[in-house]
């Protein structure tokens, strides 16, 4: 009955350890160990890479921050969000009109970004959070909707052909216009957003998370507002696809709005699906299987996302825990 | 043109629209009604019906024409084909799924909407498809309104097949037995009813007016496409719950509603075709927040 | 004062009146119970004063403070806790993470507190950590702090949901039927636990129960309610001996006879 192995330096105090893989990955040791080798090679791989294959990975840290954003929301808080694409786009558009319209400094227009799809997430999460989960999927999905269409038809967002000429951003004067400039900011936005999403995970908002997602009335019963919590997932969220879409603005210095159709959304939930769903070792592994798969398997075509519909498919009948192992026993 | 030109004119492209929405809609309010599944994949599923109706009709084309004969013969065999196939993914993605948390089984339906898109997509190459009907441009002259015989014979197919859905669900014991299980699933086990059966045959109804609105949509519009479900999908889950989801007359009202605010809204200046969209959209989250329970869905219990 | 005052309180659902013109009252520091037939509307009576359920009509008055209609976490946050007639542990949650679930509603960092992991954050951490060990300590079942919620007897997941109940610190915790499922042995101790709770915690308790034997032996103050109206109130004889309540248990007397 006792199980006294435990170590109380953390936030969730030990689990039963199974063995095999998953045995060796949790203590703390091993893991950093882990953590610091990954790093490391993650630094180091610009050294052995071409241009090609730096492309390919820049793609692969932005994906792991867009998934690990949506993560907080579906992982997390257990909340459906088809439109996730929505705040990436307030966030690309947002840096996009401030430097090519307005001549911002591009630094400057993160914290707007911020607020922004900060209270992009307010606004259509505070009303919708209460709802039926499958009434918001939809409500997210035709909020999704709704931003890419109005993106297409403003002038301010320039039409459908969208925006071009960003600033790429300078720092200390040197300005960051080589790919192997933007691997490294992507990786740093992808470490950032590990460890927030970790601290996050392990701490009492993370805790009501998970109360919430498994049994909202008893969690609402130990004092706990639910929708209050929702919706600190649903605009973290949406900061982290807000900050990610920053980037990418400046990264491409173009924008358009068939950038952030429904299928983007459903990519990225992917991700977030496909390697385990509130698991981030488990989401980086999706984001890195969203972005390599289609690169390795080149000579698909257009069956590329027929393959990958059926993964996921077969993944929610068979394996819905996703890739990654299962924490606890 | 004056202005009852133009609101008659709406008034039949609001028609039309609204019957297709209607017919997808009762698709979604009897699957929801039943087993309170959101079924992503029915848009799709309208899709396919209107894929497979080309091919039945471009087959059925050199025997039959492709005349109202042809169209009426391939709507027929879409609509058993797909609802067949409807049936088949409730056995195959949502059975296992009935006791998985709500968020799993959204996604798998998810994730069967995808693989029937990204389907079509990959065997049509994305491409549009020319439906293959011959059919006249005769109609109706009403001044400056015209209004084809094409427009009437759908609004009236699509108004007869949902008579006969009433009528089916209201008069015969299948009906009963559908509206029972909607209540009270254990209940209707222990009364010795076949659930399982019934829910496969709520889909498989379901499945085929989707597969109906897609040939009749392919008719209207003259072409098909992988993608032409997203939209519609949406849209008539808005007219599902503008209804009252669960509700089958509230569908059809739903439906015909939306369809006519849709071509109205077309013509309220600053709103325009290309927000068209976007007007139905915040409908549908505007009514999802205020009052979720639409036009004829009962009041559920008030739980905070 | 009475710490819970119940006034002319009605529940309706679709002109189905569940609950009708009820008022009865709970000391501060006493055991109440509240009994009835099957179907009586005991439960419609917990989660309108917990706040699940909006009553039609009627006054709720916790501590001094009306608390009709207001959201279930507030009213927790009050200081009123529950427990569910049928286990609503987080099952695939540790022991103590569940019961740690208490005291979210007497601390409060938020997410940027728990991103930069700031004193007062990792102080609170260490609290809610402590007061939920000692919840679980009181309960017994400190040693089963890191096992999963649903690998635990039935008993002891009973005991998780009042550890759970008490960590978010209530004046008044009730219990909806808390011996439902439990052998002879766990009643007792859970007899035992119910005087600890009011004798030690100062917690008033208010309860739901079929054992009338329990019942009768823990409780100070009886309502007995039927078809949602209150039929009568006292203490244990009194009770026993009311032939409204011996009615509305085994039926009219001709019944009885004949």
């Amino acid at each position: 009955m006792v199980n006294p192995t435990n170590t109380p330096s953390t936030g969730i105090s030990g689990q039963d350890n199974p063995g095999g893989l998953s045995g060796w990955l949790y203590p703390q040791k091993n893991r950093m160990f882990i953590l610091m080798t990954l790093a490391v090679i993650a630094m180091l791989i610009p050294l052995v890479s071409n241009n090609y294959g730096l492309e390919v990975m820049t793609n692969v840290w932005f994906y792991v921050m867009l998934c690990l954003g949506l993560n907080i929301v579906v992982g997390y808080a257990g909340l459906l969000d088809l439109g996730y694409a929505a705040f990436f786009a307030v966030g690309a558009y947002t840096t996009g009109i401030l430097t090519s319209q307005f001549g911002v400094n591009f630094w400057l227009t993160i914290p707007v970004a911020v607020c922004v799809s900060a209270c992009a997430g307010l606004i259509i999460g505070g009303p919708t959070l209460r709802l039926r989960s499958d009434y918001l999927a939809i409500v997210t999905l035709g909020f999704g909707e709704i931003v890419r269409i109005i993106a297409r038809n403003l002038e301010i967002t320039g039409g459908a052909s969208g925006l071009i000429g960003i600033e790429r951003p300078t720092i200390f004067g040197f300005q960051l216009n080589q790919i192997i400039h933007f691997y490294y900011v992507f990786l740093i936005l992808a470490i950032l957003a590990c460890f927030v999403s970790y601290r996050l995970q392990h701490s009492r908002l993370g805790r009501a998370w998970q109360y919430v997602r498994e049994d909202e009335d008893a969690a609402e019963a130990m004092g706990i507002n639910r929708v209050a919590v929702k919706l600190y997932a649903y605009v973290i969220g949406a900061i982290f696809g807000g900050v990610a879409g920053c980037f990418f603005a400046a990264k491409m210095t173009a924008i358009s709005p068939e950038t952030f159709m429904f299928q983007q959304s459903v990519l990225i939930l992917l991700g977030v699906v496909l390697g385990g769903m509130g698991k981030i070792p488990g989401v980086i592994i999706g984001a890195f299987a969203l972005v390599l798969f289609p690169e390795v398997f080149r000579g698909l075509g257009s069956m590329r996302m027929l393959v990958f519909a059926v993964v996921m498919l077969i993944i929610m009948l068979y394996r819905p825990e996703g890739i990654w192992p299962a924490k606890k026993s | 043109m004056s202005i009852q030109d133009i609101l008659l004119q709406q008034l039949a492209n609001g028609l039309i629209l609204g019957s297709f929405y209607a017919l997808v809609a009762l698709g979604y309010t009897m699957v929801y009604g039943i087993i309170k599944l959101l079924n992503f994949a029915h848009g799709d599923l309208y899709m396919l019906g209107s894929f497979v109706g080309f091919i039945i009709l471009s087959f059925l084309s050199t025997y039959i024409g492709d005349g109202w004969a042809g169209i009426l013969c391939s709507m027929v065999l879409s609509m058993i084909a797909v609802g067949l196939l409807g049936v088949l993914i409730q056995r195959i993605a949502y059975v296992p799924m009935l006791s998985a948390p709500r968020l799993s089984i959204l996604i798998t339906a998810l994730a069967v909407s995808m693989v029937l898109y990204n389907g079509v997509m990959a065997l049509t190459d994305g491409q549009y498809l020319a439906f293959p009907t011959d059919l006249s441009y005769e109609g109706f002259d009403l001044g400056n309104v015209f209004i084809t015989n094409t427009q009437i014979i759908l609004v009236g197919a699509s108004f007869i097949l949902m008579i006969v859905l009433y009528l089916f669900v209201h008069k015969t014991l299948y009906g009963k037995a559908m509206r029972a299980i909607a209540i009270d699933q254990d209940a209707c086990r222990l009364m010795g009813i076949n659930v399982n059966k019934i829910i496969a045959l709520t889909f498989f109804i379901g499945t085929s007016l989707a597969a109906a609105a897609g040939i009749m949509a392919g008719t209207y519009y003259g072409s098909i496409h992988f993608f032409m479900g997203f939209v519609i999908g949406l849209k008539a889950f808005t007219a599902a719950v503008i209804g009252g989801i669960g509700s089958i007359p509230g569908a059809m009202l739903g439906g015909l509603l939306l369809g006519l605010l849709e071509s109205f809204g077309t013509q309220i200046p600053f709103i325009g075709t290309e927000w068209k969209d976007v007007f139905s959209f915040s409908i549908l989250i505007l009514l999802l927040v205020f009052k979720p329970t639409g036009i004829l869905g009962k009041t559920e219990i008030e739980r905070m | 004062m009475a710490l819970l005052e119940v006034n002319n309180l009605a529940l309706s659902f679709a002109g189905l009146h569940v609950i009708k013109e009820l008022d009865f009252s709970i000391e501060e520091g006493s055991i109440a119970s509240l009994i009835g037939p099957n179907g009586a509307g005991k439960t419609s009576v917990f989660n309108c004063l917990t706040g699940f359920y909006k009553p039609t009509a009627g006054d709720i008055v916790f501590n001094g403070k009306s608390i009709t209609r207001r959201k279930p976490h507030k009213i927790t946050r009050q200081g009123m806790a529950r427990t569910f007639q049928n286990l609503r542990l987080f099952k695939s949650m540790t022991v103590l993470e569940n019961v740690m679930s208490g005291m979210h509603c007497r601390s409060s960092a938020g997410p940027v507190g728990a991103i930069f992991r700031t004193g007062f954050q990792q102080k609170e951490e260490a609290t809610i950590n402590e007061f939920s060990e000692t919840c679980l300590d009181f309960v017994g079942l400190l040693g089963a702090k890191d096992r999963v919620a649903s690998n635990l007897a039935y008993g002891d997941q009973r005991r998780v949901e009042w550890a759970r109940a008490l960590a978010t610190q209530p004046k008044l915790l009730l219990l909806d039927e808390p011996a439902a499922g439990l052998n002879h042995d766990e009643k007792q101790q859970l007899i035992e636990l119910i005087n600890r709770i009011r004798d030690q915690l100062n917690i008033t308790i208010f309860l739901i129960e079929h054992d009338m034997g329990l019942v009768m032996k823990v409780s100070e103050k009886i309502t007995v309610i039927d078809y949602g109206e209150k039929i009568a109130q006292g203490n244990a004889e009194e009770i026993q001996s009311n032939p409204k309540v011996i009615e509305a248990y085994l039926g009219k007397e001709e019944d009885e006879t004949a």
